[in-house]
């Protein structure tokens, strides 16, 4: 009799949360976010776990609140390629997975960079397609200020572009090294010459997409190797996960072309009870008395410094129109890992009221309701359960893996890495060792055709 | 002319330049070489006028390899983003703990302007006035995090103090950028700028943001010279010359490593050549002409391009340092860790701090 192969699972990390991480870097014996030696530590932890890759954010201007730098978070990144550059020569294996904007930099330069480092690394490197959203960050960049911002539409399509003129230019050498003229015109850009850089190992790095609007949906379905999702219940997983692998065919390309992989926490402990009161524990710890209020002030667009923390909440309704202080929406609230999110994208009003209802049923204060609504851990429980429930969702069709983020970050992956990933080996649903040295072949995807 | 114009100590420098090569190793070995010998620094070019790997961030793969020696990349100003190359320098900075440089450079040629699309080659005197705005605001970028701006407060769940984070506001006059930077300010303050200052449209900017000159010369007298007039134009913007290292750039031919030098080449100096001033001789002959020219005040150093990298570069470490050393003109070993201290060069205060109750 024949066992049929289980479904494997794919790992990656990515060493900051959104909000609420300040805890873990304040707290923690790491007390730097910006040295190297906690990059490296994790990038070795995440490679002892046999990860296909370690995702690195950037960060293109401070986040603002109310019209001053928000300070109740960690602020302050190094710049993506240059620390995955350097991580490369600690590493052997892992992939190296850069965040960069494509609304403000150009394909050409970081065409160059991303291809170098994939040649630094062997063939590790991936390209995280970012897009701005916000106006402010406009006024660091040269094209913030000649051409101005553009909308949501104009940004997809430019980042778009931005991959298509990066492969042509990766294609336009030969694969046996012969350097040749390329021209691209198009609506964002009209460039010709040579291309500084050799054809990467992998033909082209790998590109990942983040996002779940029909428009991120339907470039991840024609370009991306790997999506970022935000889907945490498995239900909300699947449809993602079906609708977007459905999208695939019309682009010619089969559902195992692309890796679905949403946004994950966990929190382990010996027994299920242990790791609730974690959970509780570092939630306490990541939403601060100022930053529940804080979260507050985002939806309702006010100061609400004068109300207590530990009181009721606010019984005025947001400001919705021009006095609204801080974002119009509140996507920025959302992220895949942030422990405010997700609170929906509903409108400031809607969710104030959802709040208050909530804060009234369960006599919560500002903080306790703010504790209780936003995000919470996806995966909470000990080593066995968090592996069943891992292995559940890449079965039952949510993903095909999880890009972790470990609290408190980055040295928290290490108890992941001990205690779960033996677990998922124990299972047959994940590797016993790296079988390639790039990335392409961690996530098994197809080394692309070289289009001559 | 200043009173301090006298001879300090000797600096070196090498380039790793390699055609067409763009994994690590070479890269790596040159470097660890290079240091072996005590170097400052080393360069890597950088120009997308034709092939080659991104610079900064070879160097940056070159960090984790290496422990004292600096790491200079060339990062162009022309078509990049003034914000991202300064938080790619910062970056960089973080990475070798205080080891980088900037070499900044302009793209001067219409066949770069195609590559991006954006704007026409313009002429190199506009393009260098540009290089300076970028010098300029990258290092009021370096200076927006004040030192200790990260709190890390737990209490106040404060995680930066935001008093002591500060906005730039540079307008210059193709671009401006508002700050504060997204990279807290780097371990060296601010990294090592490095400026080529042979061509006169890039002297200006040498005189006043750079922390080394390059001056491609073949001989003392107009190394002196251009020395000079770095000087005193560095003193003419307000700064102490003190603050300014020349190095004299030449490439070398150390092929025939136990003969002296060709007939021709200046009594052993260097020839100018299509390329730039060349050496071609023996090891022990460039120690004596480094010693000569740095006795005589020419120069505080030389920056080396081998003609064949890692051959011309293990003569440079073996045979001339080695020499240097052993006559007690070059150092023997890195008595600091950051760039700034192998140079001499004190880190700078950061202009937006506020220091005992006055603004």
């Amino acid at each position: 009799m024949t066992v049929r192969p289980r479904k494997q699972l794919h790992l990656a990390a990515l060493p900051y949360a959104g909000e609420g991480s300040g805890a873990d870097w304040a707290g923690s014996r790491v007390r730097s976010q910006i040295e190297f030696a906690p990059f490296e530590r994790l990038a070795r932890t995440a490679e002892r776990g046999l990860f296909d890759f370690l995702l690195l954010a950037d960060e293109l201007r401070l986040r603002e609140h109310r019209g001053r730098i928000h300070d109740l978070d960690v602020a302050g990144r190094p710049e993506p390629v240059t620390v995955l550059a350097a991580l490369a020569a600690v590493t052997e294996r892992i992939g190296l997975a850069a965040t960069a904007d494509a609304t403000f930099n150009e394909p050409y330069e970081l065409a160059c960079r991303l291809a170098t480092l994939d040649h630094l690394s062997g063939g590790r490197a991936a390209w995280n397609v970012a897009t701005s959203q916000d106006v402010c960050t406009g006024g660091n960049f040269r094209r913030g200020d000649s051409l101005g911002v553009l909308d949501r539409v104009g940004r997809h399509e430019r980042a778009a572009e931005s991959v298509e003129t990066a492969r042509e230019l990766w294609d336009s050498w030969t694969p046996d090294g012969v350097a040749r003229p390329f021209a691209h015109r198009g609506r964002h850009f009209d460039i010709a010459g040579e291309f500084g850089v050799p054809r990467p190992p992998q033909g082209h790095p790998v590109v990942i997409q983040a996002g779940d609007s029909p428009a991120d949906r339907e470039f991840a379905a024609s370009a991306a190797d790997v999506v970022l999702a935000r889907h945490r219940t498995p239900e909300a997983g699947r449809e993602f996960y079906a609708d977007v692998k459905g999208r695939l065919a019309r682009y010619g390309r089969a559902p195992e072309d692309l890796r679905i992989l949403p946004g994950a926490t966990f929190v382990l402990g010996d027994t299920a009870a242990e790791a609730q009161e974690r959970a509780f524990e570092m939630r306490r710890q990541q939403i601060s008395p100022q930053l529940a209020l804080h979260a507050l002030e985002r939806i309702w667009g006010t100061d609400l410094s004068s109300y207590d923390p530990d009181g009721p909440l606010p019984d005025i309704d947001p400001v919705t129109g021009p006095e609204r202080e801080g974002p119009p929406d509140l996507t920025d609230l959302t992220g895949p890992t942030s422990p405010i999110g997700p609170i929906g994208l509903a409108d400031p009003t809607a969710l104030a009221e959802e709040w208050r209802a909530l804060s009234r049923a369960k006599g919560l204060s500002i903080r306790g309701t703010v504790i209780e609504a936003s995000g919470r851990q996806s995966f909470i429980g000990t080593p066995e359960a968090v592996a069943v429930e891992l292995d559940e969702f890449v079965r039952t069709g949510a993903a095909d893996g999880f890009v972790l983020v470990p609290h408190p970050a980055p040295d928290g992956l290490g108890e992941f890495v001990d205690r779960v990933v033996p677990l998922l080996q124990e299972r047959g649903v994940y590797r016993t060792e790296y079988t390639g040295t790039k990335l392409r072949s961690h996530l098994g995807l197809p080394h692309p055709v070289w289009k001559g | 002319m200043t009173a301090s114009h006298g001879r300090g100590l000797l600096h070196l420098a090498a380039a790793l330049d390699q055609q067409e090569v763009y994994d690590a190793a070479p890269y790596e070995e040159a470097a660890r070489l290079a240091e072996r010998g005590g170097l400052d620094f080393v360069t890597l070019g950088d120009t997308f006028a034709r092939p080659g790997p991104d610079a900064l961030a070879v160097l940056s793969r070159v960090a984790p390899a290496t422990r004292r020696i600096g790491l200079v990349p060339t990062v162009t100003t022309t078509h990049t983003e003034p914000f991202q190359v300064q938080a790619a320098v910062a970056t960089l900075d973080w990475v070798s703990r205080g080891r980088a440089g900037w070499r900044i450079d302009v793209s001067t040629t219409e066949g770069e302007a195609r590559l991006f699309g954006r704007r026409h080659a313009a002429a190199a005197d506009a393009l260098w006035q540009e290089a300076g705005e970028v010098a300029d605001a990258a290092a009021r970028l370096w200076d927006s995090w004040e030192d200790g701006a990260e709190i890390r407060d737990v209490p106040s769940g404060r995680f930066v103090d935001r008093d002591m984070l500060h906005p730039v506001d540079f307008e210059g006059a193709d671009f401006s950028v508002k700050g504060p930077s997204t990279v807290p300010r780097p371990p060296q303050g601010h990294p090592v700028r490095v400026v080529d200052a042979t061509e006169g449209s890039a002297r200006q900017v040498a005189a006043r943001h750079a922390d080394v000159a390059l001056v491609r010369v073949a001989g003392p007298a107009q190394a002196a010279a251009v020395r000079a007039e770095l000087r005193s134009t560095a003193q003419e913007f307000g700064r102490d010359p003190d603050t300014l290292r020349v190095l004299g750039s030449l490439a070398v031919d150390l092929g025939g490593g136990e003969h002296a030098a060709e007939p021709g080449h200046g009594g052993g100096g260097p020839r100018q050549t299509a390329q730039g001033p060349l050496y071609r001789g023996g090891p022990v002959d460039l120690a004596e002409l480094i010693a000569a020219w740095h006795q005589a005040g020419a120069v505080d150093g030389f920056h080396l391009t081998p003609i064949e990298p890692l051959r011309d570069l293990e003569r440079l470490v073996n045979g001339t340092v080695a020499l240097l050393q052993h006559r007690g003109l070059f150092r023997t070993f890195y008595p600091g860790s950051t760039l700034r201290e192998h140079l001499g060069l004190a880190r700078p205060a950061n202009r937006y701090a506020v220091t005992g109750g006055t603004s």
